[in-house]
């Protein structure tokens, strides 16, 4: 059963990333984006981890893209435009692609042990509650600034965007 | 296997009486803002118009099935499935009462207990904008895209204090779970005060509850945050050109949301089934009570009819009233249906508030709107959650 949904939402993840990449719309490829999100959450939740499966799906899927989907559609933005194929990209893009993610396949596997497959189920500490101890116990200070650190980003944006007024 | 069986059967139960209450949630709303405006209401389809959603849902599913030209098809389409989809999903995390034991069968009366439900209900609610959202683009029309940019901003503008003030409660619960939210809620003070969680020590979330309120009357779009759908500035909003059964599944969408968010409230705040005093003080005879009185109204104005069929109609209602009263007399039938009518009776009062709200409050201004999230209400929660901690903390 594990596996099926494995499959399943894994297959659903992967169309969705292809069709990111494929479509010309700005709106279809950040459904898409979403679609790959939302399946996301649903891997996660197969491993274990309900809180991450969650915040994915309450924050990544649910506020950061509602905000790129309200953008674009604030904006209007249209079709984008098809430029004319480089000659590079029509004879080395397939072969450099495939070395591409042949070298990672290998680095992959060959970093990774031998005997650690993962099995659905086996993680039992994805709850809030653990999550939060070691949030809160074990990793305070990197919590703490990593906070901060995203408050400056914040501040940034806003002293970026402001308009000066008299 | 038996599990599978039954959950199917519970599952089955739960759509059948949500389905039901969402049409009738729409005929009681017609009723009450009509008898606010000294109206009547619909009275033509059966006695009182009680026949009326069914009526409505025939007209609906039969009209045609308009497609407006230069719409993006896609996009288009499976808007009202997003919304619907969003919107009905939420209720199979909400319990209606404690465990029950039919014969051998020992049962919660709920659909799926997770250890993330509020969590869950946050991001479902997140989901469900991206139904309003895409509908009003894809319609291709301005009011449309108006009523969707519109409804997109406020609902992720009310999402953050709706977050927090559910956050404060659950710093005094320390559960995510609905079922053990409600547990945590049981019991008195004194013997005779409930510890629902607006009047639980250390820091009683009446505050808390009235952001909630607030914040989900503007989440489900209803008066007085009905901006997305204003009728007299963008024609209909996001749905307007949406007809026939897509136009119902908006429709549906924004009761099944109200009821969800009734029920989220009543779980969170208002402690769910738990009575709202000791059953030694006599909280069991009170459902009784209610359902003989209304049932001897009912009899006593069929013996004295105003129209003609209330003669008929009437006394029917008023046995079908003691009916329900006397069963809950009954011990074995009442353990069930206690939970059950106070976990009704605190939603309903809730879903009340919404329909008196709209037969009463005039529209917000959409700047009033958003400066009141962010200036007013986004503060208090902050406050609020902060001074929740502290005391939890401090005891």
């Amino acid at each position: 059963m594990d596996a099926i949904l494995f499959l399943l939402f894994a297959a659903i993840a992967v169309v969705c990333a292809i069709n990111l990449v494929l479509q010309s719309h700005p709106i279809s490829s950040a459904l898409s984006l979403v679609g790959v999100m939302g399946s996301l959450a649903v891997l996660y939740l197969l491993l274990g981890g309900e809180f991450i499966a969650m915040a994915q799906l309450i924050v990544y899927a649910g506020a950061i893209m509602v905000l790129f989907i309200f953008v674009i559609m604030l904006l209007n933005a249209g079709t984008e435009l098809k430029t004319k194929r480089h000659l590079w990209g029509m004879y080395a893009g397939v072969p450099l692609l495939l070395a591409l993610v042949g070298v990672v396949g290998y680095i992959v596997h060959d970093v990774l042990p031998a005997s650690g497959a993962v099995v659905f189920g086996s993680f039992q500490h994805g709850n809030p509650e653990d999550i939060g101890k070691n949030l809160f116990v074990n990793y305070l200070l990197p919590f703490e600034v990593t906070s901060v650190l995203i408050l400056v980003a914040i501040v940034g944006a806003i002293v970026l965007a402001r308009k000066e007024v008299d | 296997m038996n599990f599978l069986v039954l959950s199917l059967i519970k599952a089955a139960l739960v759509a059948f009486v949500l389905m039901t209450t969402l049409a009738y949630l729409q005929w009681i709303e017609r009723k009450v803002i009509a008898h606010i405006q000294l109206r009547v209401g619909p009275r033509r389809v059966g006695p009182h118009g009680l026949l009326q959603p069914l009526a409505d849902v025939i007209k609906l599913l039969t009209k045609e099935d308009m497609l407006p030209s230069h719409v993006n098809k896609v996009f288009y389409f499976i808007a009202p499935f997003i919304a619907v989809f969003f919107a009905l999903i939420a209720i199979s995390v909400i319990p209606f009462g404690g465990d029950i034991s039919i014969g051998p069968i020992k049962t919660a009366m709920q659909l799926t207990d997770l250890n993330i439900g509020v969590l869950f209900i946050l991001g479902l609610s997140g989901m469900g904008v991206y139904g309003v959202a895409l509908a009003g683009w894809a319609s291709n029309n301005k009011y449309a895209l108006l009523g969707g940019l519109r409804s997109s901003a406020q609902m992720i503008s009310y999402e953050l204090p709706m977050a927090m003030a559910i956050a404060a409660p659950l710093l005094m619960l320390n559960t995510l779970s609905f079922r053990q939210l409600v547990d945590a809620q049981g019991g008195f003070y004194f013997g005779i005060i409930p510890r629902w969680t607006i009047f639980q020590g250390p820091f009683p979330q009446v505050v808390s509850f009235l952001l909630f309120v607030i914040a989900a009357f503007a989440e489900t779009n209803r008066v007085p945050f009905d901006l997305p759908e204003a009728e007299n500035e963008l024609v209909a909003g996001f749905h307007t050109e949406y007809s026939s059964m897509k136009f119902a599944a908006f429709f549906m969408a924004e009761y099944a949301n109200m009821v969800t968010v009734s029920c989220v409230a009543t779980l969170l705040f208002l402690g769910g089934w738990q009575p709202l005093f000791p059953a030694e003080y006599g909280s069991k005879f009170i459902p009784t009570l209610i359902f003989f009185f209304g049932g001897a109204i009912c009899l006593y104005h069929g013996a004295n009819p105003v129209r003609a069929f209330d003669r008929i109609t009437l006394p029917v209602a008023g046995v079908v009233f003691l009916g329900i009263g006397a069963a809950f007399l009954i011990p074995i039938v009442a353990t069930i249906l206690l939970p059950l009518f106070w976990f009704s009776a605190k939603v309903g009062v809730i879903l009340f508030l919404y329909i008196w709200i709209r037969g009463t409050l005039p529209r917000f201004r959409y700047d009033q709107l958003m400066n009141f999230a962010w200036t007013f209400m986004f503060p208090v929660a902050i406050a609020n959650l902060f001074i929740t901690g502290l005391l939890v903390a401090l005891t």
